[in-house]
């Protein structure tokens, strides 16, 4: 990725990056431009720069920023009517690792409100447009940053994954996206959805930067108390290939040993049988094809397996899920920040009128799953065993890994759909994510990687999934694969 | 018909930590602008998580210890959902399936044991003020660290409701985990009350009464249910399951919520918040720490003094402790230290006693008493002090005084002998030097009529001799002694 140096400046970078937003402005990408704070930080860089001063890993480049972290730039919406006007005296904690590696945040991306959504059509903005067909969804949650960096505007972009909203996205624009382990990176500071799948990433054009980002953005918080202690950049390169088969460099080793250089052994690839089945689109179940007689070619071994639990992973997570959104949505009534409704008479009036005026149809439905779900009398029968479906999830990944190093699959049922297709049909929409919720149930990390297009121009991407913690493995496999 | 009540009383107590219980904002908010202890995870911005605060999981495991409670090495917070502008989250971060603290008991001084079903940790809610046509919040209170302690229906009495609550105040104040403030709501009970007919094993239908800030007013409550749904049951009605409010000027209770009307607070399992996972050694260590109880000092001192006295010594630890180091110097350290000699009182017997005393007639009745609480005279002056009455070079009186000195900021430090001496107040008990002055005193003419009435039987005047000998004295004589002289001359 370029950073600013002496000849391209940090404001050159800063512009172009704004140019780019303004010209795209019809994919309705940005819920917030922010010309002014981005042009003023772009200047103090310069002038360290000018002064010969160290500046950051990521001095000068422009990002973009999901409108679901808080920072003071601009209104944190989360694209939420009840969100509005609200500016966060509060910095996340992923978004101040990033300004402290001087990275500039050009502007905060669309997103389906509280990122309920595989779509961003449940956006308060209305739906960002995918970056190759316009008549096409960007997929969802995070719609608008996958776009961001599909269309170039900006070199990154940060996003959200409950479900998929990372991966679906990033595989309908045809950037990379990555789903971290649950707890690898910081969810301070970011609005949340559900707190127990909810997980911080970011979408790039190359796996290397995607590596950069990682380094700086993971870790433990103190802030969240569900983050894992450091591993990311605690891996070595030793201890990253630690009981994997031989390993040979390309050069002799005098150049830098990095894992550029490396060619890695012989991996054993999983492949979800269960998946393979007509409800996946053709185009998809070719892609993923292909790739394994490459990857075989390429003396990688493919396992087959089967995962029976999965078909839980849906009806389990639209039961967890709902319940967490309910609970976390609580705090949105319109008494201490946000939109509060004037008509009201009384306080249940004043809750009634807010909650209704202020969400989203979606996120009505999930508050109303949710509290269905948890109801006193009901909680045995949906929410212990959902719990219960997901231990059985996690074991079977556990046992997967047992066979394989990583698992390869779609991340979506098919390629970006058109706008209006699904947006009236829940079921429909919730079957999208399918094949991606069943990784934040366990809480393992999977990266999306486009892989090629239809015969219509769209982009196909498959998810490459792994144990936890394996992060940067995965990342470094992409590099190979790619 | 005869009815027995059976009561459950459940004890919200506010611990006195540092900070909050998931944040690291000042949780002592005594005399401050309201919402001004408040961090955005309190107020609960989007995107803020809970921390844990450790020092409330210590205060937990202290107050757990206090009631002879199981710790339980493993437990997990819960989500209690409610909408309510005091509760910024719309939540309540509770212990709902797993609590801290587990089965236990507290003795009350009549030896009665009332079962402790389980405590759990849990944040407190914020405050509503009403207007005529508005309200106002105030978040200082948001996640005031609680522990809600549960006991079982093992009381029978308005009498034995109210020494729970009061001996639950002391073990709390005893662990030095809370403040004990009950005017300030550091502790509120809700009672559950239910009468059945004598002899019956089964539980009648139960009324709560919710949110009682004094220990007469969870008697009076009682008492007051007790009557009503007497009356209620023995005119062949029902008791209705539902909460009630106490009014304390009425002296009643009300209706407030039925459980048909009964909030389902949809339990849900924290997720932003690991299971907390406590090793037995760091249970241990922090169970180590406890200081001793009331029921430490009732073994040690109920032989000594006498159970009323104690009783009120009781309330105050500091008076306790102090009395402790009275009793065995050698072991100045607080926490229970299990061991019979320092129990034994190695002849402090009387010192004891008489310290006890003075702390409950002289500084109890001090208007300043609540300052002097907190800057006691070393156990060293008191001992001296007690010593010197004991040799009758303090006459009662005199001891009162030296006693009350020894909180003169102008005064203590010089110790209790020093003190009688700049006052005067050593008794003579010089026999010779005192039968000079009873001679001089009855050579006086004016008492020539008292001696005479004495000797003809009158034997009240002999106080007005003893009076003037004192006053000849100075008041430095010994009365007794005094008396005695007297009674020999004129015999």
């Amino acid at each position: 990725m370029k950073t600013a140096n002496k000849k391209i400046t940090a404001e050159r970078l800063v512009k172009d990056a704004l140019d780019k937003a303004k010209h795209f402005a019809d994919y309705n990408i940005f819920t917030f431009l922010n010309e002014e704070g981005a042009l003023k930080k772009a200047r103090e860089i310069d002038a360290r720069i000018a002064r010969g001063e160290k500046v950051g890993k990521l001095a000068g480049v422009p990002y973009a920023l999901k409108d679901n972290f808080l920072s003071p730039e601009g209104e944190t919406t989360a694209s939420a009517h009840i969100l509005q006007e609200f500016i966060s005296p509060v910095t996340a904690t992923a978004v101040a690792k990033l300004e402290a590696e001087d990275a500039i945040m050009i502007g905060r991306t669309n997103l389906d409100a509280f990122a309920h959504g595989s779509s961003t059509e449940n956006s308060f903005f209305g739906p960002t447009l995918n970056a190759y067909d316009k008549e096409r969804v960007a997929g969802g949650s995070s719609g608008g940053s996958a776009v961001a960096v599909a269309l170039d505007i900006v070199e990154f972009a940060t996003g959200t994954d409950t479900g998929g909203s990372i991966r679906q996205p990033a595989s309908f624009n045809g950037v990379f996206g990555l789903k971290p382990t649950y707890g690898c990176v910081s969810r301070y500071g970011v609005v949340a959805m559900a707190s127990s799948t909810d997980c911080i990433g970011f979408f790039t054009k190359t796996p290397e930067d995607m590596d950069l980002l990682m380094s700086i953005a993971s870790g433990q918080d103190p802030k969240d108390l569900t983050t894992l202690a450091d591993y990311y950049n605690g891996e070595s390169q030793e201890q990253c290939l630690e009981g994997l088969p031989e390993v040979t460099t390309e050069d002799d080793g005098a150049s830098d040993p990095s894992l550029k250089n490396t060619v890695l052994a012989p991996r054993r690839i999983g492949i979800i049988k269960d998946f393979d089945n007509e409800s996946v689109d053709k185009s998809i179940r070719d892609a993923l094809k292909e790739k394994c007689e490459l990857l075989k070619s390429k003396g990688h071994e493919i396992v087959e397996l089967k995962m029976p639990s999965l078909k839980y992973a849906l009806p389990a997570y639209y039961i967890i899920v709902p319940a967490e959104v309910a609970s976390n949505l609580s705090r949105y009534d319109g008494v201490r920040y946000g939109f509060r409704s004037d008509e009201s008479k009384d306080l249940d009036q004043l809750y009634e009128n807010t909650r209704s005026e202020g969400f989203m149809p979606e996120n009505k439905r999930r508050i109303m799953i949710g509290n269905f779900v948890l109801s006193s009398g009901f909680y045995d029968a949906y929410f212990l065993k959902a719990a219960k479906a997901r231990t059985l999830i996690i074991e079977e990944y556990e046992k997967a890994f047992e066979k394989c190093d990583y698992i390869l699959t779609p991340v979506s049922p098919s390629p970006a759909f058109k706008l209006g297709e699904k947006v009236n049909d829940p079921i429909a929409m919730y079957f999208e994510d399918v094949m991606s919720v069943s990784l934040n149930l366990a809480g393992v990390p999977g990266l999306t990687i486009p892989v090629g297009k239809t015969d219509t121009g769209l982009p196909i991407g498959l998810q490459l999934v792994g144990p936890r913690r394996s992060d940067k493995k995965l990342i470094n496999f992409a590099k190979e694969i790619a | 018909m005869k009815y027995i009540p059976t009561i459950g009383i459940e004890c919200h107590v506010q611990l006195a930590t540092k900070t909050k219980l998931f944040s690291e904002v000042d949780n002592d908010a005594r005399g401050k602008e309201p919402n001004s202890c408040v961090s955005p995870v309190d107020y609960a911005l989007p995107g803020m998580l809970p921390r844990l605060n450790g020092e409330a999981i210590k205060f937990a495991i202290r107050a757990g210890k206090a009631m002879n409670c199981k710790i339980n090495e493993h437990s997990r917070f819960d989500r209690k959902h409610y909408f309510y502008p005091d509760s910024p989250k719309g939540y309540q971060i509770t212990q709902f399936y797993e609590p801290i603290i587990g089965e236990g008991f507290v003795e009350l001084p009549s030896g009665t044991r009332i079962r402790i079903e389980h405590a759990h940790l849990e944040g407190d809610a914020g405050k509503l003020t009403h207007f005529s046509d508005y309200s106002l919040v105030d978040f200082n209170r948001v996640d005031t660290p609680l522990i809600e302690i549960v006991s079982m229906p093992d009381i029978h009495s308005a009498k034995d409701a109210h020494d729970y609550c009061k001996e639950l105040w002391r073990l709390m104040i005893f662990a030095e985990v809370s403040y004990g403030d009950l005017y300030n709501g550091n502790m509120r009970f809700d009672v559950n009350i239910s009468l059945a007919p004598e002899g019956t094993k089964e539980l009648g239908t139960r009324a709560e009464v919710k949110n009682l800030n004094s220990f007469r007013s969870v008697e009076r409550a009682v008492e007051y249910e007790i009557k009503r749904q007497t009356k209620l049951l023995e005119a062949g009605k029902k008791v209705v399951q539902e909460t009630r409010g106490w009014n304390d000027a009425d002296g009643k209770t009300t209706g407030q919520r039925s459980k048909e009307e009964a909030k389902d607070y949809r339990y849900m399992p924290e997720p932003d918040l690991p299971p907390i996972n406590l090793t037995k050694e760091f249970i241990e260590t922090e169970a180590a720490k406890l200081p001793l109880m009331p029921a430490d000092y009732r073994k040690m001192f109920g032989k000594t003094i006498k159970s009323d006295i104690l009783e009120i010594l009781l309330d105050y630890p500091q008076l306790a402790y102090k009395l402790k180091e009275i009793a065995s110097p050698s072991h100045p350290e607080r926490a229970q230290v299990r061991s019979p000699k320092l129990i034994a009182l190695d002849g402090k017997v009387s010192a004891i006693s008489l310290i006890a005393n003075l702390f409950v007639s002289v500084l109890l009745a001090e208007e300043k008493s609540a300052e002097y609480l907190n800057d006691l005279p070393s156990a060293k002056d008191l001992t001296e002090l007690a010593e010197m009455n004991k040799k009758k070079e303090l006459s009662s009186t005199a001891t009162k005084e030296v006693f009350l000195h020894l909180f003169d900021p102008q005064m203590k430090g010089r110790g209790s002998k020093q003190i009688a001496k700049e006052l005067g107040l050593i008794q003579e008990n010089d026999l010779g030097a005192l039968e000079k002055i009873v001679d001089a005193v009855l050579a006086k003419p004016e008492t020539k009529k008292a001696q005479d009435d004495f000797k003809a039987g009158e034997e009240k005047v002999i106080g007005f001799l003893v009076g003037q000998v004192m006053k000849e004295s100075r008041g430095k004589a010994n009365p007794s002694a005094v008396q005695d002289i007297l009674r020999k001359k004129l015999a």
